[in-house]
C-alpha cells in the first residue's frame, strides 16, 4: 500500500574530515542506502531549463499525480508539465483546495502528495493546509514560484515571502535561486516529507530559477548534515518497558496516529493480543486497530467512550504508541490519568516528554519497535509472567456495555446527525474512506463509523481546519479510485470548499458528499447551548428546514453538475444512500436535513479533569470500585 | 529563571538565524545574547545562545531545536567546564582633566583605548560578565555615551572539539 521506506540513519550519514589546514576543506560522503526516493533510474547530464527540471525530478521520483493552480510566478513551470505524460496535473479552483487535496491523498496512500501554485496569494491560500499537515505529520510537498530572484525583498507584484511565513508550519521549507539546485532540492524534500515525522515541505522556486538553463542528472546527492533519524528502539528502554508491562495490572495501549504513518497495525494486533492490553485508538488513529476487535476500548478523549476515557484515567500503565498527549485526550493535564507510568514509543524524540513525563521513552519508527517490544515482552514473561488482567478487563466491558456509545431521540421531527452517519457506514463498510470536516459531524462520524483498517479515516485533528473534507476526499478519490470516498461534512464546513466540485465534475473524480446539514456552526452552537445560556451569537447559516435556505444544497449540486439529493425523514436515509452509493460517474452531494439540537456526547468539558465526563449533559457515570 | 548558554552548530545557509531565533521567540524564551559567525569548518557556523530557562522547558526548546534541518549538534555549555566571554566598547566622555583618570581605569581592567578625541575616549574590552559590569561601573562617573556589546563567546574547556564530536557523530 505504502511506498514509504523508513528512513536509515545510515542514509544520511556523512563521514567529514577535518583538515590540517586551518582554512580546512570538508570531504563529505553520504554512504550506504541513497534516499532519493522513486526507480532512482540513471539520468547522465543532459541540458534543460529549470522549469523542465522540476517536471523531470516529480518524473523521476515517481510522482503521478499533482494538484495546482497556475500563475505568473510559476507560469514557466506549467509549460512542460503540458507535456509530461507520466504526471496527471489536477487543475483546482482554489490553492487550499490543492493543499488539502495532496493531504487526503498522502493520508490514504501513504505517498508523498504533492501541490503546486503561484508566488504571492497562490501561496498564502496553500498556508493552512501547510499548517493542517504539519500539526497531523502528512507527508506532502508544496511547489511555488517565486518573483524573479532580483525582485525579491522589493514588494514585487504577488510577492510574498512564503519560506518565511512557513518557517514555523513545515518540516522544512527551501528557497531556490539557481536552477543547477532544483534537483537535489526535489529530491531533499521528498526525503524530508516521508522519512522520520512525516510532514509538509515548501520548495519555493524563483521565476529565473525556472527559466534558466542547468544540466539534470539523476539521481541527485542529497546531503542533510542535520537531519538524522532513528528507527531501532534503544534496547535498555525496551527492557525497561516490558519490565512495567509484566507489572502492569491495568495497562493500556495508547494508539496514535503515527502508528498509522509508520505502517504498524499488523504488528500492533499482534502485540495487543500478546499481552491482552486494552487499546484505545486516538482521533488520527482510527482504524489502526479494528474497532471490532474485543480489546478494543474506544477513542479517548473530549468526546471520547466513557471505556476509553476511563481506561487511561484508572491505568497504572500507559503504553504510548504514536501519540502526543494532546490537550484534546488528556483534558487537564495534571489529573490526567494520574496513577500511570508512561512508556512513550515515537519517532520524534520533541514529543517524548513535551506534556507528560514519560518513565520510559523510546524513540524510533513503531514497525520496528512494536515487533521489538514483543520479544522484550517475551523474554521477560519467561522469568516474569504478567499480571492477571481479568478484573480490569471487568471494569472496563462493564462500562462498554453500561455506557456505549449512542444518541438520543431528537424531538423536532427532524433526523438525528448521528443516525445518517452511522447508516452511511454501515451500508458502505469499512472498505470505504471517510473524510471529515471539523466540528459535530466529525465527531459523530468517528464515533459512529465503524473503522476496521488504517487509511480509512481522514480529518483535520490537530488545527481542526473546517473545509478540510470536500478537496481531502478529492484527493484521497484520486489516490484510489475503486474506493468509495464519503465527504461527511458540516453545512459550515462545506460552504468553506466546495467550489472543488467543479474539480471534481471536470476531472470525473466521484466523491459522495454527504451533509450533515443542522442549518449552524453546530460545534460552536453546542458550547453556546451548555456554556452560554443557549444565546446564539452568530451560528445560525439559514441553511436548513424552515430557513432561507441559502445557498438550497441541491441546486448548488446541480450547477456544478453533480448529482443532488435532499434526505430529510428518517425513513428515506437508507434509500438515499443507495442511491448515492450506486452513481459512480459523477460526484453525488446529499443534503441531509437534521437536528440542530443534537449533541455530541460524551463529553469532556473543557477545562476539567477527565474525570468529569459526561454521557449526557449534567450526567456523570457512577463509578464502579474495582474488585 | 537561570541563565543557560547553548552553543548551536548550524548549516551556513540563508534563514538559519531566523529559524533559530523565531524558534526561542515561539516558546516565549528570552534570548540574552546571541553570537554567530563561521568555525573551522567550512560551510558550518556556530551560534552561542544565552537564554533564561527552566530544566524542562529548555530540554524542550533544545529538542526542537534538533529538529531544525539546518541545525547539526547542540550542546550547552556550563559555566564550570567552559570558558564564556563578553566584549564591549564604550564610548566615555573625557577631556584634558579627566583623560588620565579614564585611561587609568580601563589599564586596570585591562581594557584598551581604541580611539581618541578631543572630550571623548572609545574604550574596548573583553571578560566575562561580572569583569564588563565592574568596568562599567567605573566609567559610569565619567559619562557614558555609548556602549555596543557582543554576544557572549563560549567554548568548553579542554582538547575535546564540539564539532568533531558533533560530526563524528553524523558518521556513526
Amino acid at each position: 500500500m505504502s511506498n514509504v521506506t523508513p528512513a536509515n540513519p545510515a542514509s544520511v550519514a556523512k563521514s567529514i574530515n577535518r583538515s590540517k589546514d586551518a582554512a580546512t576543506a570538508v570531504s563529505s560522503v553520504v554512504e550506504a542506502s541513497n534516499p532519493v526516493q522513486g526507480p532512482n533510474t540513471i539520468v547522465a547530464a543532459t541540458k534543460m531549463t529549470g522549469s523542465q527540471a522540476i517536471v523531470r525530478s516529480l518524473e523521476e521520483l515517481g510522482v503521478k499525480d499533482v494538484f495546482g493552480l497556475p500563475g505568473g510566478a510559476i507560469l514557466p513551470t506549467y509549460d512542460p508539465l503540458m507535456d509530461s505524460t507520466k504526471i496527471n496535473h489536477i487543475l483546482v479552483r482554489h490553492e487550499q483546495g490543492a493543499g488539502h487535496a495532496a493531504q487526503g491523498y498522502a493520508m490514504v496512500s501513504g505517498e508523498v502528495g504533492v501541490c503546486i501554485a503561484t508566488s504571492g496569494p497562490g501561496a498564502t491560500n496553500l498556508v493552512t493546509a501547510l499548517a493542517d499537515a504539519n500539526m497531523d505529520s502528512v507527508p506532502m510537498v508544496a511547489i511555488t514560484g517565486q518573483v524573479h530572484s532580483a525582485f525579491i525583498g522589493s514588494d514585487a507584484f504577488q510577492e510574498a515571502d512564503i519560506v518565511g511565513i512557513t518557517m514555523p508550519i513545515t518540516k522544512h521549507a527551501f528557497l531556490v535561486t539557481d536552477p543547477e539546485e532544483i534537483p537535489r532540492v526535489m529530491a531533499s524534500a521528498f526525503y524530508l516529507a516521508q522519512t522520520g515525522r512525516p510532514g509538509p515541505v515548501l520548495v519555493d522556486i524563483t521565476k529565473d530559477a525556472q527559466q534558466g538553463d542547468m544540466t539534470f542528472s539523476w539521481p541527485p546527492k542529497v546531503d542533510l548534515p542535520g537531519y538524522r533519524v532513528v528507527t531501532k528502539g534503544h534496547n535498555k528502554q525496551l527492557r525497561e518497558a516490558a519490565k512495567l508491562i509484566a507489572g502492569a495490572s491495568r495497562p493500556v495501549l495508547y494508539v496514535g496516529g503515527g502508528v498509522i504513518k509508520a505502517n504498524a497495525h499488523e504488528e500492533l494486533k499482534a502485540f495487543a493480543e500478546f499481552i491482552n492490553a486494552p487499546v484505545v485508538t486516538t482521533l488520527t488513529a482510527r482504524g489502526a486497530f479494528p474497532d471490532s476487535h474485543t480489546q478494543h476500548v474506544g477513542m479517548p478523549g473530549m468526546h471520547g467512550a466513557v471505556s476509553a476515557v476511563t481506561a487511561l484515567q484508572q491505568a497504572d500503565l500507559l503504553i504510548t504508541l504514536g501519540a502526543r498527549f494532546d490537550d484534546r485526550v488528556t483534558g487537564v493535564l495534571s489529573s490526567f490519568a494520574p496513577n500511570a507510568k508512561v512508556i512513550h514509543a515515537d519517532i520524534d524524540p520533541a514529543e517524548i516528554s513535551k506534556n507528560r513525563t514519560a518513565d520510559v521513552p523510546i524513540v524510533g519508527s513503531l514497525d520496528e519497535i512494536i515487533p521489538q517490544l514483543q520479544e522484550a515482552c517475551t523474554t521477560r514473561f519467561e522469568a516474569d509472567p504478567p499480571q492477571d488482567l481479568t478484573s480490569w478487563w471487568g471494569l472496563l466491558n462493564r462500562l462498554r456495555e453500561t455506557y456505549p456509545i449512542g444518541y438520543t431521540e431528537t424531538h423536532d421531527g427532524l433526523s438525528a446527525p448521528q443516525n445518517v452517519i452511522e447508516r452511511i457506514g454501515a451500508l458502505t463498510g469499512p472498505e470505504g474512506v471517510y473524510v471529515a470536516g471539523v466540528g459535530q459531524h466529525q465527531m459523530w462520524a468517528a464515533q459512529f463509523v465503524k473503522y476496521e483498517r488504517p487509511r480509512s479515516w481522514l480529518n483535520s485533528a490537530g488545527l481542526g481546519t473546517m473545509g478540510y473534507s470536500v478537496p481531502a476526499a478529492m484527493g484521497a478519490k484520486v489516490a484510489q479510485p475503486d474506493r468509495v470516498v464519503w465527504a461527511i461534512d458540516g453545512d459550515g464546513c462545506f460552504q468553506m470548499t466546495n467550489q472543488e466540485l467543479a474539480t471534481c465534475v471536470i476531472n470525473q473524480i466521484p466523491i459522495k458528499v454527504a451533509i450533515i446539514n443542522n442549518s449552524s456552526l453546530g460545534m460552536v452552537r453546542q458550547w453556546q447551548t451548555l456554556f452560554y445560556e443557549s444565546r446564539y451569537s452568530n451560528t445560525d447559516l439559514n441553511t436548513g428546514h424552515g430557513t432561507a435556505r441559502v445557498p438550497d444544497f441541491v441546486k448548488l449540486a446541480d450547477a456544478y453538475g453533480c448529482v443532488g439529493l435532499r434526505c430529510e425523514r428518517d425513513e428515506d436515509i437508507d434509500a438515499t444512500i443507495q442511491q448515492a452509493l450506486a452513481i459512480n460517474d459523477r460526484p453525488v452531494v446529499i443534503d441531509f436535513v437534521v437536528s440542530a439540537d443534537s449533541m455530541v456526547w460524551p463529553m469532556v468539558p473543557s477545562g476539567v479533569s477527565n474525570d468529569q465526563i459526561q454521557f449526557a449533559k449534567g450526567m456523570t457515570p457512577e463509578w464502579e470500585e474495582e474488585d | 529563571m537561570a541563565k543557560h548558554t547553548l552553543s548551536v552548530l548550524v548549516e551556513d545557509v540563508p534563514g538559519v538565524l531566523t529559524r533559530v531565533a523565531s524558534l526561542f521567540a515561539r516558546r516565549a524564551f528570552n534570548i540574552h545574547s546571541l553570537a554567530v559567525g563561521p568555525t573551522e569548518i567550512e560551510g558550518i557556523s556556530r551560534m552561542t545562545v544565552v537564554v533564561d530557562a527552566e530544566g524542562d522547558s529548555l530540554e524542550q526548546v533544545t529538542k526542537q531545536l534538533n529538529k531544525l534541518i539546518n541545525v547539526i549538534k547542540i550542546v550547552e555549555l556550563l559555566p564550570e567546564t567552559s570558558v564564556q566571554r563578553d566584549h564591549i566598547m564604550v564610548k566615555v566622555r573625557a577631556d584634558a582633566a579627566t583623560r588620565l583618570q579614564v585611561t587609568q581605569a580601563a589599564e586596570l581592567f585591562r581594557a584598551s583605548v581604541i580611539d581618541v578625541a578631543q572630550d571623548s575616549l572609545v574604550i574596548e574590552a573583553t571578560g566575562n560578565a561580572g569583569k564588563i559590569d565592574a568596568l562599567l561601573a567605573v566609567l559610569e562617573p565619567f559619562g557614558i555615551r555609548e556602549i555596543v556589546q557582543a554576544g557572549t563567546l563560549a567554548v568548553g574547556r579542554g582538547a575535546k572539539s564540539m564539532s568533531d564530536r558533533a560530526l563524528k557523530t553524523l558518521s556513526a
